[in-house]
């Protein structure tokens, strides 16, 4: 069953991606400052382009396939749920900021590691921060990747390993010629797609469920609580809501492939705009697809995995040309997060590990030759990883999220806001925050009723907070 | 480190932080205010419940507004590099 129809604007789009990625390795030869363009594409993103590539990079396989999936289960209440990612458009932004923006200028920083080594002087700030990012994105990249394999196996019929394969070689060529200026302009494209796909399907499902109204009596008939906050098993307390708005909401900062976006623009008029731009994409992301997994339950009833819902209702809902624009929206979405992933892990292996402690005196053309080899290898090692992959794909996604969450947050932003805050104060954090993190996720995966990352990010800020305050008078020698 | 594009850049984190408490009072307070009764007695706007419209629909419109309004009226554009800095004081 290969709907061609379908195939063939999948095609479109993956030439399309090939093209930029070409373009972008033009100037990446040309530049003269070769790490600051592959790894950050010469700081010039305007506002489009910035607000295109944060929303492309946050949304993911989770946000168009794993979440509708879900919505299906459980109602509106997981609607509400996704639209506590909200902020993550111009909260990000607003915090970080200019002060970032000139600060990582000042410090002639390319990757976040590079901003925190300067600001705390400290070496095992570097290695906590360099070991969690390679450790946390090189999991959640096999996630996406073990995503996009098994949308294009469900979509062509070819088998898992085959889809893989397909799916790798597409990104990871674009990827590795085209360094960062490839990533983001690749991310403008595919964050128009998952846009204008997103709304496609919006429409074509409400008209196929007869109308709003219509799909919410249904819904009511079957389960009120599908229509209520708390979800169709009543599980969505206010208490896990509101905590959960924690780890996606605002927790975000924290996350290195979001922050390393907030130094790559070229000024602060293209920051105003990435935020109005990026509020309404991800906005419109975020509320339609998860929106579109309540109201296909109406329209498709009996689908039993989850992650099957969305692509199974795009087949069923619009014709097979327009099916196959739709079904790239997923495409890029995990996409666009897996090139984001790929960049920062080998910048992070690059810049802050080989630059930092193995070879600081490496030539340009080593240099080169170091950032194109780590990035195939560790694209290559990813798919390796896939081809057996392990089953839970969401928690393996948060689980990354809240890790990287809990150990980047309160040093960036102290790090920025705090004059007294220290390396001492910055280490205990991070060190506080991924054990805690890992012991409540193992042990007690809800406390209380909250949500796992809630308390490692308080503990965490307690410890920056007191640490630095104890260690005052230590480092003041330093300046 | 006085700088004092840095004053600008922290009145603007502010800002954002009280956009943040904004947001999550009109998601959080429409969703469980409106949303806690027996869900077959909900009322309906536009086909949707009403908690979920004005939480999840109008809230977020809402907030689309207020950020274009915050960003034209109150954020101040500032140069980021050194040297520009340096030719206006």
């Amino acid at each position: 069953m290969i709907h061609w129809q379908v195939i063939i604007p999948l095609v479109v789009f993956l030439v399309l991606i090939f093209g930029i990625g070409i373009w972008a390795n033009r100037q990446v030869m040309q530049s003269n400052s070769f790490l600051q363009e592959y790894f950050l594409g010469g700081r010039e993103m305007g506002g489009f382009l910035l607000a295109m590539t944060m929303m492309a990079t946050y949304g993911s396989a989770g946000s168009f396939i794993g979440g509708p999936g879900v919505a299906y289960n459980t109602g509106l209440g997981w609607v509400l749920l996704a639209m506590a990612q909200l902020p993550a458009g111009y909260f990000v932004l607003m915090i970080l900021g200019k002060k970032f923006a000139i600060i990582a200028r000042k410090y002639q920083a390319i990757t976040l590691i590079d901003f925190l080594r300067e600001r705390y002087q400290s070496k095992t700030v570097v290695i906590v921060s360099a070991v969690s990012i390679i450790l946390f994105l090189f999991a959640s990249m096999a996630a996406q990747w073990i995503g996009g394999a098994r949308l294009i196996e469900s979509l062509t019929g070819l088998n898992y390993s085959a889809a893989l394969f397909i799916f790798a070689g597409a990104v990871l060529i674009y990827v590795i010629i085209g360094g960062f200026r490839a990533v983001a302009l690749t991310d403008a494209v595919q964050g128009s797609v998952m846009v204008i796909g997103t709304i496609i399907l919006l429409v074509a499902t409400v008209i196929a469920g007869g109308g709003i109204s219509n799909i919410m009596s249904d819904l009511v008939a079957e389960n009120p609580n599908l229509v209520s906050p708390y979800g169709a098993d009543r599980s969505l307390t206010p208490l896990y809501v509101s905590t959960f708005w924690i780890l996606i909401g605002i927790g975000v900062i924290g996350l290195p492939q979001i922050a390393v976006r907030a130094m790559s623009y070229k000024n602060s008029k293209g920051m105003h705009s990435a935020i109005i731009i990026g509020t309404i994409a991800l906005a419109t992301v975020m509320f339609g697809m998860h929106l579109i997994g309540v109201l296909a339950r109406p329209v498709l009833p009996g689908v039993e995995i989850g992650d099957k819902v969305m692509p199974l209702l795009t087949l069923k809902v619009l014709p097979p040309y327009l099916a196959g624009i739709v079904l790239a929206a997923p495409m890029a979405a995990i996409m666009s997060t897996v090139n984001a992933l790929l960049i920062l892990v080998s910048s992070t292996v690059v810049k802050d590990i080989y630059l930092n402690y193995i070879k600081p005196t490496a030539s340009d053309a080593q240099i080169k030759k170091a950032s194109f080899y780590v990035t195939t290898v560790i694209g290559i090692a990813v798919v390796l990883v896939a081809l057996r992959p392990p089953d839970l794909l969401i928690w393996l996604n948060l689980f990354a999220f809240g890790g990287l969450e809990s150990v980047f947050l309160w040093p960036v932003i102290f790090g920025l806001y705090w004059k007294t805050g220290n390396k001492y104060g910055a280490i205990a954090s991070m060190i506080i925050g991924i054990t805690s993190y890992i012991y409540i996720d193992q042990i007690m995966p809800s406390v209380l009723g909250m949500h796992t990352v809630t308390l490692p990010i308080i503990l965490s800020l307690v410890a920056f907070v007191v640490v630095s305050l104890l260690t005052k008078d230590k480092v003041n020698t330093g300046k | 480190m006085n700088d004092k594009r840095f004053k600008i850049a922290h009145r603007e984190a502010i800002i954002g932080v009280i956009l943040v408490i904004i947001n999550f009072s009109i998601w959080f307070g429409f969703a469980y205010g409106m949303g806690s009764g027996d869900p077959s007695s909900y009322t309906y706007v536009l086909g949707f419940p009403a908690w979920f419209f004005y939480s999840c629909i109008a809230g977020t419109i809402f907030m689309v507004i207020l950020i274009v309004f915050v960003i034209k009226f109150l954020f101040t554009e500032v140069p980021f590099d050194d040297d520009e800095e340096s030719e206006h004081k």
